[in-house]
């Protein structure tokens, strides 16, 4: 095999030697070409971790944009639908963006590295659209995906684990504040940040030193029960959290098929990330049309009654269907059985009420069940020590 | 007594269908064929021993696999298999692989730049949305826009619904892509050549057009509309070759009960008091029947076996002025073992697929300039396939078969017939550049059967060795084609249809023509439909 | 500071024809540009010592007979010359005269008479079926107002009236090529090409590319809009200016030459005004650009000032062009061969068959040099003797196909210059033997000079090549159809709008028309 071939298999992330020997279950996913755990060694074990020790998740596959120059903060603004000035030096922002229809594309965490230096950190890839965007703009845009091994450290006693392998006074940083370290000598970045809803941490550093921070954030967190999370872990830590997904909870404008299918961030229930008061963004004249003309859809977060997740369920409103799930799981911390669905205007306010229609099998045999479920306002996991300053020890 | 119900003429695909079409609503039909071998352009012919070549047609996804399954093609032997993606080599040693797994694909891309295998996804989001626009078409026949008839104008909206629903700018992006080169149409997603060149081989294929002509994108878009198992866009080799094809649907119609005749080569279609009620044959024999259905192309048809005094004037205009031009000829070369290419593992899944050699947009327009100067291209592009690597039929265990479709090649060389002079030079051009890329591929030739428009016109009877049986562009497409107030695959003549992929949907090996037309003389004469709707798009 | 209802960037043919409707209707308005003269590309400029050539488009064939009468412009001073003849050069020196609907010379036969006369008779119910669609707004078809419902039911209504047999043939003719077509018409090679040339002018295309039947209705138009032919500006295409320039002002339209627009201020949504070289900004409540979409959102708007789509359509919309120009100043008349001494004020062309056409098209797609040009010649000293001294003369002729890009690229590039001019003479040579000895000065102007002096995008005089994917509905592109984008108080009136360049004044009018029944002006 030429070395042009071997470049097609399946990627390996810079902590692909740790992961591999850490990852009893052998049981692989594919994330963005990217070859990485479903999970370890037990997903629930895993998914508790997050609650109530720590849990390490290698997001290397993340896709990261690097934004140089004098231009950077204008073209942010102009790219995304929030206001990017009010995101300081040192400071990470939940931002989406959309096409002009104002058809949403993607959500992900922009950092303010320095000024005029941002990271856009997304979950889809963007290179095409970002370099579109850039025309007119002062701005240079390097993929620097390969470039930066990331990791996320979530849970109670993340703080303290970064704390023991260096990162003094960690327990100071504000959320979506970020700091800088030393790491045998190259910079780590430690941002305050993650797709949990925990206290937790995402850690940023050159790729020639991924396995020594594994190993010594294992050494080091053993005695308080750090783990290796995979990705079916996380994905009930999330919908717990209320964070919604890209290609998953609504299909990104771009890739879109079919007529009708895309959604605007009004419909996703992100109008808090929609800054009218800005002059121009992508989409907004779009957005400020549908906003004076009324949405087509809602996105909910539902509680559904027993114990059965309404994944890809039906949503009904007195037997006619309204809605469909996008994302479902029980969550075992929070003790609910969530779902997130898109529910046809004017249902989905907050009280209103459905009926889920479930299917799940025992033992070969397939059960219909027409659950109960209601509108509930925010997600219902949301512990105080993901807000303190500074971050409890445990 | 040779009367029949309803006699087609040409046992090509179409035609086979057509025959099975109308002899399961129980018509007693006769399908003549010239050759002493069924299938037209859909065969597998022995022409060196142990060695099977699809000397034609060469690959499969557009045959409707409603057909496929209604006709129970499967029963009667029909195996077509996927093949895996493709390759471009690069005159820097380097290859560009369109790898069919997605995830594989998108890498490769990125290893040539990041931008365009993002880009890639929008790309291909985009012309899905054009595919499925076209598809729910390809098995219904297309309306007069002329007509005031309610049928028509029923079918109409049908076709303009889909198209209203993409909204003003996906409408306008619609006519767009409809109307623009293929050239110009990778322009706005791509900024890599060998991608660029990759993806417009598709818009040219069997096309009398560069990539830099208007109306190129729409072709793209033909070889990207069938599928196999409801892949879209996916490609398969017919198992035992394309005359496994026809082989299959010749069963089937006998199957019904129909019969076909070989070695009958039809001089002339005889009308009376304007009716179709028969053909001749060069021998002297008659076949006699109401209806009679015109495989062939529409030069042909209309201009040969018809008399042009049972024509109106503007019909045979017409048919003197349908585009059908001689753009491509084939190599089908027998090997002694397999070659191999640089930079490619020969366990590669690519190496099972269709391999190019144009690296650039400019280099497949210079190969256009060359036909449009009456000669063929002499950096030519090719569609290059091992069949044998993927059915082991094809060749004997250890050897190979190699299909090489080559474009350009004109109709004429400089306006005079092709000498065999001309055919040396346009078999070296191809061997030469396969050659620069594949070390050992000379030493492995044990035998070539070299293919020009002269070849294809001579044998299988297509008008200048046209593979669509007429251009494929706009002014001859849907009720444009073969032209317009003729599309519904009647002729002036009562009684005479065509079914051949001169008419809509077109070329390839769809057999959608030949179905079509079997709906349309059911309709005629008042019988039930046999021919399957087309599957709901998913 | 005074506040405008409109500030029309550029003066261009176009730019003050929407001035002048918009100020006709009581509007006040403001016309920049940033040249010293009016007009755009109906310019005449000063050529080496005496002599003054239309230094960009030679011809007028598709000017609005409305337009020319609501304006008043023979008032203002315009006057066209006589209709011409259009003379196709053959090698032999018989050469194939076009008048209208008759042909003759060359050996031409009575068959491809008739079938001119009838080739000609269905293009022109095409192109008035075609007028009716330029005479407005291209109207939208998913998001269509009752206008744009009316617009298509009467283009429906032509279709019909133009009966089934012309209705078929118009589905079919509509996207092929002039190649074919000629082919299937008639028999004479320098018949065909003649026809071909008008079907290529002013696109990058060849006879042989799709799409090339359309360009030619769309230069048919001109007859429908009371064009006879080509004919000649007298004292030069900057008289066209010029009489613009009278009846916009007579119409109360402000003008202000050689101040060039540097930036179309935009606060909010929408456009506030411009600000000029000068420093000086001004206030409008419409912003209407009669300079191409490229440079009107890419430099002037900038695309920051716009949603990423929309500039990324600006970024595909296609600006390239094939056409560039020969200007020579001659110490007396070239004696072209075989065309007597009166009929050399007509115009000539060179295209000696369609194939050669399309061989001269190839080199261009590469950026490189083509040594079989096509020439549409014109000596406008002849019927004009003010364009030059007594005695002496000026020939300028539109020369198909100069790369737009060249491989080794045109900056300071004096060698691909020259060649090209010699190579341009040496084919001119050969139909007017002698004509060097008579060169005083010559020049030849490649698409990057059209650029450079009167600021078209890709040297594109059109605005954005004329292909039916940009045409229409679609022009220039989708989102900005209609004479506006996203960006409210800002409009499109130049060539770059529907229904495109060739010195027709309907895309200004129409815009003007569109402003003022959106009632957003004082």
């Amino acid at each position: 095999m030429s070395a042009a071939e071997r470049k097609t298999m399946l990627l390996t992330t810079p902590f692909h030697s740790r992961v591999e020997q850490y990852c009893e279950l052998n049981d692989w996913g594919l994330w963005q070409g990217y070859t990485t755990p479903n999970s370890y060694f037990d997903m629930e074990l895993e998914y508790f971790a997050i609650r109530s020790t720590a849990g390490v998740l290698d997001l290397s596959p993340m896709n990261k944009y690097r934004i140089l120059g004098p231009d950077a903060e204008a073209f942010l603004n102009r790219l995304v639908t929030r206001d990017v000035t009010k995101i300081g030096v040192d400071r990470v922002g939940y931002a989406v963006w959309c096409n002009d229809g104002g058809e949403l594309m993607d959500d992900g965490t922009i950092f303010h590295l320095a000024e005029d230096d941002y990271r856009l950190c997304s979950y889809m890839r963007a290179d095409d659209w970002l370099e579109w965007n850039a025309s007119g703009f002062d701005v240079t845009i390097n993929n620097e995906s390969d470039d930066i091994a990331a990791l996320a450290v979530q849970g109670p006693v993340s703080c303290t684990i970064l704390t023991l392998i260096g990162c003094e006074g960690l327990n100071e940083l504000k959320p979506f504040g970020i700091a800088r370290f030393d790491f045998e000598g190259v910079e780590m970045m430690v941002s305050r940040t993650g797709f949990t809803g925990d206290l937790g941490y995402e850690v940023w550093i050159d790729p020639s030193k991924a396995n020594a921070l594994w190993d010594q954030l294992f050494d080091k967190g053993r005695d308080y029960l750090i783990k290796p999370i995979g990705s079916h872990a996380l994905h009930v830590a999330r919908i717990e959290a209320g964070f919604l997904q890209a290609n998953v909870d609504f299909v990104p404008a771009e890739i879109a098929v079919r007529p009708g299918r895309t959604r605007t961030p009004l419909e996703m229930g992100l109008d808090w990330q929609v800054d009218f008061n800005k002059s121009l963004f992508n989409g907004r004249a779009a957005l400020v049309k549908q906003r004076e003309e009324g949405l087509r859809y809602r996105f909910v977060l539902l509680d559904v009654e027993g114990n059965k997740p309404a994944e890809h369920s039906f949503i009904y409103k007195n037997g006619k269907q309204i809605g469909i799930v996008t994302s479902a799981a029980w969550c075992p911390t929070a003790k609910s059985n969530l779902a997130f669905a898109q529910v046809e205007m004017p249902h989905g306010a907050v009280g209103d009420e459905f009926v889920a229609e479930i299917y799940y099998q025992r033992e070969l045999q397939w059960t219909r069940l027409m659950a109960p479920c209601k509108v509930i306002d925010g997600p219902l996991f949301n512990p105080p020590r993901k807000r303190q300053t500074p971050a409890p020890a445990h | 007594m040779n009367k029949y119900d309803a006699i087609v003429v040409g046992a090509g695909h179409n035609g086979l269908t057509n025959g099975a079409y109308l002899a399961k609503a129980g018509l007693k039909v006769a399908v003549l064929e010239r050759n002493p071998h069924i299938g037209g352009a859909t065969v597998s012919r022995e022409l060196y021993k142990g060695w099977y070549y699809s000397n034609c047609s060469y690959v499969s996804s557009l045959l409707r696999p409603e057909i496929t399954r209604d006709l129970e093609l499967p029963r009667h032997g029909l195996q077509v298999v996927p093949f895996g993606g493709g390759a471009t080599f690069m005159q820097n040693g380097d290859h560009f692989g369109s790898y069919s797994d997605y995830g594989r694909k998108y890498r490769e891309i990125s290893r040539h730049s990041k931008r365009d295998a993002n880009a890639y996804e929008r790309y291909r989001a985009d012309t899905s949305r054009q595919t499925r626009l076209i598809r729910p078409f390809l098995l219904k026949t297309p309306p007069d826009p002329t007509s005031l008839r309610l049928r028509d104008l029923k079918d109409l909206v049908d076709f303009a619904k889909p198209f209203l629903n993409m909204g003003e700018e996906g409408l306008l992006d619609t006519i767009k892509f409809w109307t623009t080169s293929v050239g110009d149409y990778l322009n706005e997603y791509f900024e890599t050549d060998v991608i660029k060149a990759q993806h417009a081989g598709s818009g040219i294929i069997g096309t009398a057009l560069g990539v830099y002509s208007p109306g190129t994108a729409y072709v793209l878009l033909h070889h990207y509309m069938g599928d196999v198992d409801g892949n879209v866009g996916a490609w398969g080799f017919a198992r035992g070759g394309m005359g496994a094809i026809a082989n299959a649907l010749s069963k089937s119609l006998q199957s019904f009960g129909g019969d076909i005749i070989c070695d009958a080569d039809v001089e002339r279609i005889i009308v009376k008091g304007g009716r179709a009620k028969g053909v001749a044959l060069k021998n002297g024999d008659e076949y006699h029947a109401d209806i009679v259905v015109s495989n062939l192309d529409p030069k042909r048809t209309l201009l040969d076996i018809t008399d042009e005094r049972d024509l109106p004037k503007d019909v045979v205009q017409k048919a003197k002025n349908f585009k059908i031009r001689g753009s491509s000829g084939k190599l089908n070369i027998a090997l002694d073992g397999l070659p191999t290419f640089d930079g490619l593992d020969p366990k590669n899944p690519l190496m099972s697929g269709d391999l190019h050699f144009s690296d650039s947009l400019e280099r497949m327009e210079r190969a256009y300039d060359d036909w449009k100067a009456g000669t063929w291209s002499k950096d030519p592009y090719l569609d290059m396939m091992i069949p044998s690597l993927t059915d082991p039929t094809m060749a004997p265990p250890g050897k190979h078969m190699m299909s090489v479709f080559v474009q350009y090649a004109p109709p004429k060389v400089e306006g005079r017939d092709w000498t065999d002079e001309d055919k040396d030079g346009f078999e070296k051009s191809v061997v030469d550049q396969i050659s620069k890329y594949s070390p050992n591929f000379r030493d492995l030739i044990l035998h070539c059967e070299t293919r020009t428009p002269r070849e294809i016109e001579a044998e299988v009877g297509l008008t200048e060795g046209n593979i669509f049986q007429g251009e494929l562009t706009f002014d001859q497409l849907l009720f444009n084609r073969p032209f317009p107030g003729y599309a519904q695959y009647r002729m002036p003549i009562k009684g005479m249809y065509m079914c051949s992929s001169g008419t809509h949907p077109g070329g390839g090996v769809m057999a959608a023509p030949g179905a079509n037309a079997a709906r349309e003389i059911l309709y005629d004469l008042k019988r039930p439909n046999t021919v399957p709707g087309s599957y709901a798009d998913d | 500071m005074t506040k405008y209802d409109a500030i029309v960037i550029g003066a261009g043919h176009n730019g003050l024809i929407s001035s002048s409707y918009l100020a006709k209707a009581g509007k006040r308005v403001l016309v920049v540009d940033a040249l010293n003269q009016a007009g755009g590309c109906a310019s005449t400029k000063a050529f080496a010592n005496g002599f003054h050539i239309s230094d960009c488009a030679q011809w007028v064939h598709q000017l609005d007979e409305k337009i020319v009468k609501e304006l008043s412009l023979e008032m203002h001073g315009l006057r066209l010359g006589e209709a011409k003849r259009t003379i196709a050069l053959q090698s032999s020196g018989d050469h194939l005269i076009v008048d209208g609907d008759s042909l003759s010379g060359a050996g031409i036969s009575a068959a491809d008479k008739k079938a001119y006369k009838a080739f000609r008779r269905q293009m022109q119910v095409f192109a008035k079926l075609m007028l009716k669609l330029y005479r407005t707004r291209a109207p939208k078809m998913v998001d269509a107002d009752w206008g744009d419902r009316m617009t298509l039911l009467s283009l429906g209504l032509g279709l019909k009236m133009m009966g089934r047999r012309n209705m078929r043939d118009m589905m079919r003719l509509v996207l092929i090529n002039i190649y074919d077509v000629m082919n299937e018409h008639f028999e004479h090679d320098g018949l065909k090409a003649a026809i071909a040339l008008d079907a290529i002018t002013g696109t990058n295309m060849g006879p042989r590319s799709p799409n090339t039947v359309f360009t030619y209705i769309h230069r048919m138009v001109g007859e429908a809009l009371g064009n006879r032919g080509v004919s000649q500006v007298m004292g030069g295409m900057g008289s066209l200016g010029g009489a613009l320039l009278s009846s916009a002002k007579t119409q109360g339209v402000e003008v202000r030459l050689g101040e060039a627009v540097t930036r179309i201020i935009k606060t909010g949504d929408r456009v506030m005004g411009v600000e000029l070289s000068s420093g000086d900004t001004l206030e409008a409540i419409a912003v209407v650009s009669s300079v191409d979409p490229t440079r009107t959102y890419r430099d002037l708007l900038g695309y920051r000032n716009i949603e990423a789509g929309q500039a990324r359509r600006v970024e595909q919309y296609r600006t390239r062009s094939g056409t560039g120009k020969l200007h020579l100043a001659l110490s007396g008349l070239p004696s072209f061969v075989g065309v007597s001494p009166d009929d050399h004020s007509q115009r000539l062309i060179i295209a000696p068959c369609m194939d050669a056409m399309e061989a001269g098209l190839n080199p261009i797609k590469y950026g490189e040099l083509t040594s079989q040009h096509v020439f549409d010649i014109s000596i406008p000293s002849i019927e004009d003797p003010t364009l030059a001294p007594a005695g002496q003369h000026v020939l300028t002729a539109l020369v198909h196909y100069v790369p737009h890009e060249l491989k080794t690229g045109w900056d300071n590039n004096e060698s691909a210059r020259e060649q090209l001019l010699q190579s341009l003479l040496a084919q001119l040579e050969v139909y007017a033997p002698g004509i060097r000895e008579l060169i005083i000065a010559s020049e030849v102007r490649v698409p990057e000079d059209f650029e450079a002096s009167h600021g078209v995008t890709g040297g594109n005089w059109h605005h954005g090549e004329l292909s039916i994917d940009q045409a229409l509905m679609m022009r220039p592109f989708p989102g900005s159809t209609q004479y506006t984008g996203s960006v409210v108080g800002l409009y499109l009136c130049g060539a770059g709008s529907h229904p495109g360049g060739s010195l027709m004044g309907l895309a200004g009018k129409n815009a003007a028309e569109e402003i003022l029944k959106q009632g957003v002006l004082s």
